[in-house]
């Protein structure tokens, strides 16, 4: 293909995405669209595999079978996303075991959030009321990105992350309504996840490579700074709600600009952990790779055992 | 308690559902790969939700001031009715798969009988509970086959889970005080009259497996009527963490 067929391609594909028309993994697209859309999709589908480490770490702890049976529920439906992201993203040639191979290897991220530990139940809460809500807030928009496979996946995750996000405020306002001994349980975890939720919109937007490119592709709609403010602004009428402070002693409602003012983000705690190097990063990638290292044995014989099937069928029919 | 042997025969069942619930969440994550990661849980989750029918079932008639969460995490580990099978650790996937399949073949035939019980609550249980235990029972089943009849390496593991776990299978027809007065009554099962028919099923699958049925001279027995194996007291430590630690709070 000439450069000349190239650019013209190129052009009508930009202009396919102007138009609001999705694009199909058949479809020609430029190779850095399909390299972004890789990356993009699997961070997302391993952030929901690792994601459901901190969470699955209270299902044998959860106060009661109702909680219980809701948490394994919810780690579940993660696994679900999981599966349809990764399944989204094979669809631009390439294997979830390569998918996997990056993220053991440390060459694909996972959403920061995820290094920080669980250690008490009110985090349960805290994860969805905070969690959820920030990531709800990320991937509404990618409901009408320009990739078909993608956009479709999103618009099941949204609708399942939204009910995680209200089951996870309930169990907040569950223990705010509950003693002394839950409500201070409940303030720790929002003192505790606070800041780091306000990171997973990510750096500010002086300092956001991908920005402009994403807007251009609808994989992104709203800069890194107007979400996270869109957060802060929902999320503090809901802590008021529960009775409980936001850890932000420069947190005051801003008359003129109509938004919540905010402090500083801790920049370097956040850098240090997408280095690698926060409370949790060895552990989590630990019990990926070793569920992956210790069920090589099982996926092995699943496949020597489909193969000896085949050949019975054809032995059979011969 | 009015009836206590109702209520005893309730637990006998339900316990092993909770325990063997507790055992799978702990896999939660863990799993060789996402699809049985996501079928286990599953598992677990209607064996929870099966679990919650028994104990509400069995809180209502205790005639006390009961709820199913008290029934599940505030009774000491003498009081637990599941039988020892369920309670063996998740070691490696050989032995998972190995208890379920184990469980899940006694399971389906004491849902079947159950769903005759002229007790409407019972047998509304356990006609739901058929539905979900034929899954589980199909799901483990084919896993015992795929790693029995895979590689060499998975063809040992399998073996090795089932010779352990072998020595469990005979308590699974023990009967207790309450389910000799049940089954007299006609309410409950007489776990005794499908005993052969396990044992031949199971064989049948292990054979088909390309598994050797193991031929032990001895049993363990004794989780029924609560004298449970060290990994209980663990399994306990987790289970009831949260309602011993802030004990009278609701969640």
């Amino acid at each position: 293909m000439s450069e000349k067929d190239v650019k013209n391609l190129e052009e009508i594909f930009e202009a396919r995405i102007a138009r609001d028309e999705k694009i199909e993994p058949k479809d020609w697209m430029p190779e850095k669209y399909r390299q972004t859309h890789i990356r993009q999709i699997s961070q997302h589908a391993h952030s929901e595999i690792i994601g459901m480490l901190p969470e699955g770490n209270w299902i044998t702890r959860a106060p009661s079978l109702r909680r219980k049976a809701a948490l394994l529920a919810k780690v579940q439906d993660e696994a679900g996303h999981g599966l349809y992201l990764y399944s989204a993203c094979e669809t631009l040639g390439i294997s979830r075991d390569e998918l996997y191979e990056q993220l053991h290897s440390g060459k694909a991220k996972y959403s920061s959030i995820f290094n920080y530990p669980t250690i008490t139940w009110a985090d349960m809460g805290a994860i969805g009321w905070l969690v959820d809500g920030a990531a709800i807030i990320n991937q509404v928009p990618l409901c009408n990105t320009s990739f078909g496979p993608y956009a479709r996946a999103m618009v099941r995750v949204c609708k399942e992350e939204s009910f995680h996000q209200r089951q996870g405020y309930e169990i907040m306002l569950t223990l705010c309504r509950g003693t002394e001994e839950q409500k201070a349980m409940a303030q720790d975890a929002l003192n505790r996840w606070w800041w780091p939720s306000l990171m997973m919109f990510g750096p500010t937007d002086a300092e956001s490579v991908h920005t402009e490119q994403s807007m251009k592709w609808k994989l992104k709609r709203k800069s890194n700074d107007e979400l996270r403010q869109q957060f802060i602004d929902q999320t503090v009428p809901q802590a008021d709600l529960l009775g409980i402070t936001i850890p932000d002693p420069d947190l005051k409602w801003n008359e003129e600009k109509g938004q919540y003012d905010f402090g500083e983000i801790d920049w370097d705690e956040f850098w240090q952990v997408v280095k690698g190097h926060g409370p949790c990063n060895k552990e989590r990638m630990n019990a990926r790779v070793n569920a992956w290292n210790n069920g090589e044995w099982v996926r092995d014989a699943a496949m020597a055992y489909a193969e000896k099937n085949e050949k019975r069928k054809v032995a059979k029919a011969s | 308690m009015k009836n206590l042997n109702l209520y005893n025969y309730i637990l006998t069942i339900a316990d092993n559902s909770l325990i063997l619930a507790q055992r799978l969440g702990e896999l939660c994550g863990h799993g060789p790969n996402l699809e049985t990661d996501i079928a286990l849980t599953n598992i677990s989750l209607d064996l929870l939700g099966q679990t919650r029918s028994y104990y509400q079932y069995a809180a209502k008639i205790s005639g006390e001031d009961k709820t199913e969460d008290d029934i599940a995490f505030l009774r000491i580990e003498r009081e637990y009715k599941n039988c020892l099978l369920v309670e063996q650790p998740n070691t490696h996937f050989g032995h998972v798969i190995g208890r379920q399949f184990l469980f899940d073949s006694y399971h389906l035939m004491l849902m079947e009988k159950l769903q005759d019980s002229p007790d409407e609550t019972l047998a509304a249980i356990a006609k739901k509970g058929i539905k979900e235990v034929s899954y589980h029972k199909r799901f483990s089943s084919d896993w015992v086959k795929r790693l029995g009849d895979g590689t060499e390496e998975s063809n040992a593991k399998m073996q090795e889970a089932i010779d352990d776990l072998w020595h469990y299978t005979d308590e699974l027809f023990f009967m207790t005080e309450a389910e000799k007065v049940l089954a007299e009554d006609g309410i409950g099962v007489d776990i005794s009259t499908f005993k052969k028919k396990y044992y031949e099923e199971v064989s049948e699958i292990l054979k088909e497996a390309t598994l050797s049925v193991p031929e032990n001279k001895y049993f363990a027995k004794g989780g029924k009527e609560g004298v449970h194996t060290e990994y209980m007291g663990y399994i306990m430590a987790d289970l009831q963490y949260m309602q011993r630690t802030y004990p009278n709070m609701t969640w």
